[in-house]
């Protein structure tokens, strides 16, 4: 509860800190303390120390997985915050209205972390995308941005549409929205329309995470959106909607009866094989990104396929893995003259720091061991065998890991072994020291995954 | 009436609302056939709404509300498509302003 009501009144502090000043570094710290006290709070809350006593009437269930992910998300956002405040500010004119919409955007990423009905998480992922949309369209003058903007909002209202039917048909065969209720509850005779209902959920949320065949608009807008907000757009809510997801059919699916696991199956094998065949073929770093996060999403699909025990603690190291890595090459990514593989070009000479660091990332990304994205993966994938059925789906995965080490590795080529100029503005030591943590980080917890994993069980 | 007759409107609302987004190119109205199914969604919710009411009064019946939360839903989409308008039309005003249209076809800068 601390982390709801603590980062909705952060957002309104700092709308009201751009009315009163329009001085940037003072935006930038509101934000930034703000951000630590919000972590600081949930952090508490894991320790059970309550800031506020609502009764919320099993609509909300904190347990320590939700709150957990809370503590990666906000610790993301932080260290996005410390890497990439200023390039929020440089987006447009109101510096601070971005950093509201981004604590509003964490409002909604506590609440689905959370959720116990199925009214929450509608109102939750709606508080995730309303203020996404803006953020996309922030670049008002930016044709590509408008666009991004118009097809997003576009695609996400339509599934948003589409998630709502899902949840009326659930909620008329089963006479409540609760989750708990309705598992108990049986109603013979009106078994389709809570089948149907479930598909459509699962259709719409599959929109939300961009699985295939649902992924079409991804690619767009991540490429149109300013650089910045791409990188908060393709890790923290991200992995935001993929724990509303897993929680949600964690506790669904078991109830059907039917075949789920071939329809979840098939979804996984689509998207990862779209999102590392199509990333081989792209040219700009940025695009190639767009496409490799519809390929993670593929992995992290693998929660949904096998839910036991080895996913859950999969789920929240890919969620570390993946967000720290993407932040860290998009916030290297903002700060390079050229978007392109060229762009690139030699690098290593002239920014060394830059340069390291970025390979980690990659290689985190990649899944190469010592790195975080290893145990990441493997968790996912021992999961999938433990959960005993559709092997083959195992054998593709780790097919498609192999294709992704290609263009992962591509960058590398580019930034040690061509010659070029690797242009980049002007980089602070502060910038570099972050990096270099980030990048610390990823193999610390590369060797100790367990470091992480404990706070689920203690 | 039936709960079936609702149902089939509702679907039929929901259903012209999607192929509405599918087939038409203007953004303005795509815009509306979300606005139809949502409508669509919450016309079904109060149906559904009067029909667990029905059946909470029917022993046989195992129900666990009186369907009354649904009817709070209902508020709560409004609400909802209530801030998704306010979004959505400025993002389209955004981009007349750029394109002086309103036309989807022009949306293809980024496929190359």
């Amino acid at each position: 509860m601390n982390a709801i009501i603590l980062s909705a009144l952060l957002g309104v502090v700092l709308m009201f800190t751009g009315i009163f000043t329009t001085n940037k570094s003072t935006i930038r710290t509101v934000a930034t303390a703000g951000l630590l006290l919000l972590l600081l709070a949930n952090i508490a809350e894991m320790n059970g120390w309550k800031l506020f006593e609502v009764n919320t009437r099993n609509m909300l269930v904190f347990n320590k997985f939700g709150l957990l992910f809370n503590t990666i998300a906000f610790s993301a956002t932080l260290l996005y915050f410390l890497l990439s405040a200023r390039d929020i500010l440089k987006v447009g004119i109101n510096g601070a209205e971005y950093f509201a919409l981004i604590f509003f955007i964490l409002c909604g990423v506590s609440i689905v972390s959370s959720f116990n009905t199925l009214l929450l998480l509608f109102l939750g992922i709606e508080i995730i995308s309303i203020p996404l949309y803006i953020l996309t369209g922030s670049d008002k003058r930016n044709l590509k941005s408008n666009e991004a903007a118009l097809k997003y909002f576009l695609m996400g209202s339509f599934s948003t549409g589409i998630m709502l039917m899902g949840i009326v048909l659930m909620y008329g065969a089963k006479g409540t929205f609760s989750i708990d209720a309705a598992l108990q509850a049986s109603n013979p005779g009106r078994e389709v329309w809570y089948t149907s209902g479930l598909l459509l959920l699962f259709i719409s949320m599959a929109f939300k995470v961009s699985a295939a065949p649902f992924h079409f608009w991804t690619p767009d807008v991540y490429d149109g959106a300013p650089t910045v907000f791409t990188s908060f757009m393709a890790t923290i809510v991200k992995a935001g909607v993929f724990i509303a997801f897993v929680r949600l059919f964690e506790y669904s699916f078991s109830g059907s009866g039917y075949d789920w696991k071939l329809i979840v199956s098939i979804v996984t094998a689509a998207t990862l094989f779209i999102g590392n065949i199509t990333a081989i073929f792209q040219q700009s770093v940025k695009r190639m990104l767009a496409y490799s996060s519809i390929a993670q999403a593929g992995f992290m699909l693998f929660a949904l396929f096998s839910y036991n025990t080895l996913s859950r603690e999969g789920i929240i190291l890919y969620t570390l893995g993946y967000s720290l890595a993407t932040i860290g090459i998009f916030a290297v990514l903002v700060k390079m003259k050229d978007y392109t593989f060229e762009g690139f070009n030699g690098l290593a000479r002239t920014q060394p720091v830059l340069a390291a660091t970025t390979t980690i990332f990659l290689l985190s990304l990649a899944g190469i061991p010592m790195t975080i994205g290893f145990f990441a993966k493997y968790f996912m994938l021992a999961s999938a065998v433990k959960s005993g059925s559709h092997l083959w789906l195992v054998f593709f995965a780790i097919l498609c890991a192999v294709v992704s080490v290609y263009y992962y590795f591509r960058v590398i080529q580019s930034m040690y072994f061509k010659d070029g100029a690797g242009a980049t503005e002007e980089i602070s030591p502060a910038f570099r020291w972050i990096l270099l943590l980030m990048a610390g980080l990823i193999i610390l917890f590369g060797i100790f995954p367990n470091m992480i994993l404990n706070y689920l069980y203690f | 009436m039936p709960i079936n007759l609702y149902i089939f409107l509702a679907l039929a609302l929901f259903s012209i609302g999607v192929i509405g987004v599918l087939t038409r190119r203007n953004a303005i109205i795509i815009f509306m056939c979300i606005e139809l199914m949502l409508n669509a969604v919450n016309l079904l919710l109060v149906a559904f709404s009067k029909m667990h009411l029905a059946d909470s009064s029917n022993k046989a019946m195992q129900v666990v509300t009186n369907g009354a939360d649904a009817q709070l839903f209902v508020f709560f989409i409004m609400v909802v498509a209530a801030a998704e308008v306010t979004v959505g039309l400025a993002i389209i005003v955004m981009m007349y302003r750029n394109i002086h249209s309103v036309d989807v076809n022009f949306l293809n800068r980024l496929k190359n």
